[in-house]
């Protein structure tokens, strides 16, 4: 099956591949996404890092409304997480690969592109998460 | 420059009021405020007010009567009944009017919101993955407070077990059964840590309040409640709001610690000289972390505060004593007034079966929201 991201410019084409964020040239603050239009003006692109651990976490155990969730049917639950890249940011992320009843705070995780949802025309869309580094 | 009195106060039940407009709530609040005062609307000389996702507050003048008053509409956020409250506040206290309302209402749709991307500054795809909801900001902010400051599963329990049982007393509360903390703990998980009975539910309401001069107060002969500070802020920097994307490493202070801290400096009082609060509680995580975020207790300790039930009616420093959000609901527009309402129903020694014992002097309210908002109000008998 074909496969393209949900949307250009999150990660990098490399392999592995790196999330995108976005350096304030004044300040040197990390942001992420990287920022698009004319607020992109401060910022430089920055590849960040592939490894971090979770700094907070949940499990999103009902269907969100579409829109402008646009996930697929039927709806299984997933967790989520803030993923701390050290000294860069803390990055909201899907997590992929853990037990629910396994999930705390400072568990160390990686970065992966996982499988999202199939569009009309047969194209994966792809998104990505961290999964368990350990 | 004249102080500020609350001498009127006015409430729609909150809840679900099927056929009743967010409008028709509004008047309903309008109207008890005029008359808890014996005031009529062409009395009024300047309002603020708004909601969410219920029309233009300002419409409601061609049912109130066309008097021509100065009628400003107020659209932000959580914080839009503190912001209606403070613009007439500043027209008072500036000496330009004497007289004047502020009202909050809305009427929501059933479950949680569903924001769309584009409105708040972010690309589609974190709404189209699932990662937009502000459920899940609660319970990832909440879940990072239990980590670093040994907060238990039970004193969310706690929160929320209290807030039912003070909803139970409050006319205007639209959950008025208690719901003991088994059964909170036990309900169903909908967004760890947090269970379905630890949320509040988007709902409907209204209240208005009549705002008066220090002479004009004295002239209409109620009890004085006085505006000691009604302050709106917005986020520092290194805030963790709902929809972030991301949040900074280097962590910074909240919306909630900069107005309670203006408001604490403008009504010349510290924490400690509190008698009753009302804070914003979207989910019982809310309560807990905005207790130490107003400066009522230091972080962690929340634990023994709930344990030995001190935020309850009776307790040291009864918090939301008409059950809050969680007992309420959460009509964006409303809340805020909502709170105020019940301060100066406290404050009165009118509020009944809910009622703070002893002689509480001083009240508190607290909103905060998207996208780092707060808005703090200390009044004074």
């Amino acid at each position: 099956m074909a496969t393209r991201p949900i949307a250009d410019g999150i990660w990098t084409d490399e392999q592995p591949p790196r999330l995108i964020g976005g350096r304030d040239r004044a300040t040197g603050r990390i942001v992420f996404p990287m920022p698009n239009g004319g607020e992109a003006e401060r910022f430089d692109p920055v590849p960040l890092l592939r490894e971090g651990t979770i700094w907070s976490w949940t499990v999103q155990r009902f269907p969100p409304k579409p829109p402008p969730y646009a996930g697929p049917e039927p709806f299984e639950p997933f967790a989520l997480a803030y993923v701390e890249l050290p000294g860069e940011v803390i990055v909201e992320s899907r997590l992929t690969g853990f037990d629910f009843d396994g999930l705390a705070c400072g568990l160390p995780v990686r970065l992966t592109i996982i499988p999202f949802v199939e569009t009309a025309d047969g194209t994966m869309l792809t998104t990505y998460a961290f999964e368990p580094a350990a | 420059m004249s102080a500020v009195y609350i001498v009127g106060v006015g409430i729609h039940p909150f809840g679900r009021t099927e056929g009743r407009t967010g409008q028709d709530q509004a008047l309903h609040a309008i109207r008890a405020a005029l008359a808890d005062c014996g005031l009529d609307w062409p009395d009024i000389q300047v309002a603020y007010g708004g909601s969410h996702a219920a029309g233009n507050a300002d419409a409601m003048v061609s049912r109130l009567g066309l008097t021509g008053l100065q009628f400003i509409n107020v659209k932000n956020g959580c914080a839009t009944g503190g912001s209606a409250l403070l613009g007439v506040a500043a027209a008072i206290r500036a000496g330009e009017y004497d007289l004047g309302m502020a009202v909050g209402f809305d009427k929501h749709p059933r479950g949680a919101f569903n924001d769309l991307p584009s409105e708040w500054g972010l690309p589609d795809w974190v709404g189209e993955t699932g990662m937009m909801l502000t459920t899940q900001f609660f319970a990832t902010k909440i879940q990072r407070y239990m980590h670093e400051h040994g907060i238990s599963a039970a004193t969310l329990g706690r929160a929320a077990e209290k807030a039912y049982a003070n909803g139970a007393l409050a006319d205007h509360a639209w959950r008025r059964e208690p719901i003991d903390l088994d059964a909170i703990l036990n309900s169903q998980m909908v967004s760890d840590p947090l269970t379905k009975f630890m949320f509040c539910s988007p709902a409907e309401g209204a209240a208005a309040l009549i705002l008066a001069s220090e002479a004009r107060a004295r002239q209409i002969g109620g009890p004085m409640i006085k505006l000691d500070a009604a302050v709106m802020r917005t986020r520092p920097p290194g805030s963790f709001e709902v929809f972030a994307p991301c949040i900074d490493v280097v962590r910074g202070g909240t919306a909630t610690e900069v107005a309670a801290k203006a408001a604490y400096e403008t009504a010349g009082i510290g924490p400690a000289d509190i008698d009753v609060a009302q804070v914003q509680d979207a989910e019982a995580g809310g309560e807990i972390m905005h207790m130490a975020e107003n400066g009522f207790c230091k972080d962690g300790e929340q634990e023994q505060w709930l344990a030995e039930g001190r935020t309850r009616i009776g307790g040291k420093l009864p918090i939301n004593t008409d059950g809050g959000c969680l007992a309420c609901g959460e009509p964006i527009g409303a809340s805020g007034l909502r709170q105020v309402y019940e301060n100066v129903v406290q404050l009165r020694r009118a509020a009944g079966a809910r009622q703070v014992p002893g002689d509480p002097k001083v009240g508190y309210t607290h909103v905060y929201g998207a996208p780092g908002v707060s808005a703090v109000t200390i009044l004074s008998r």
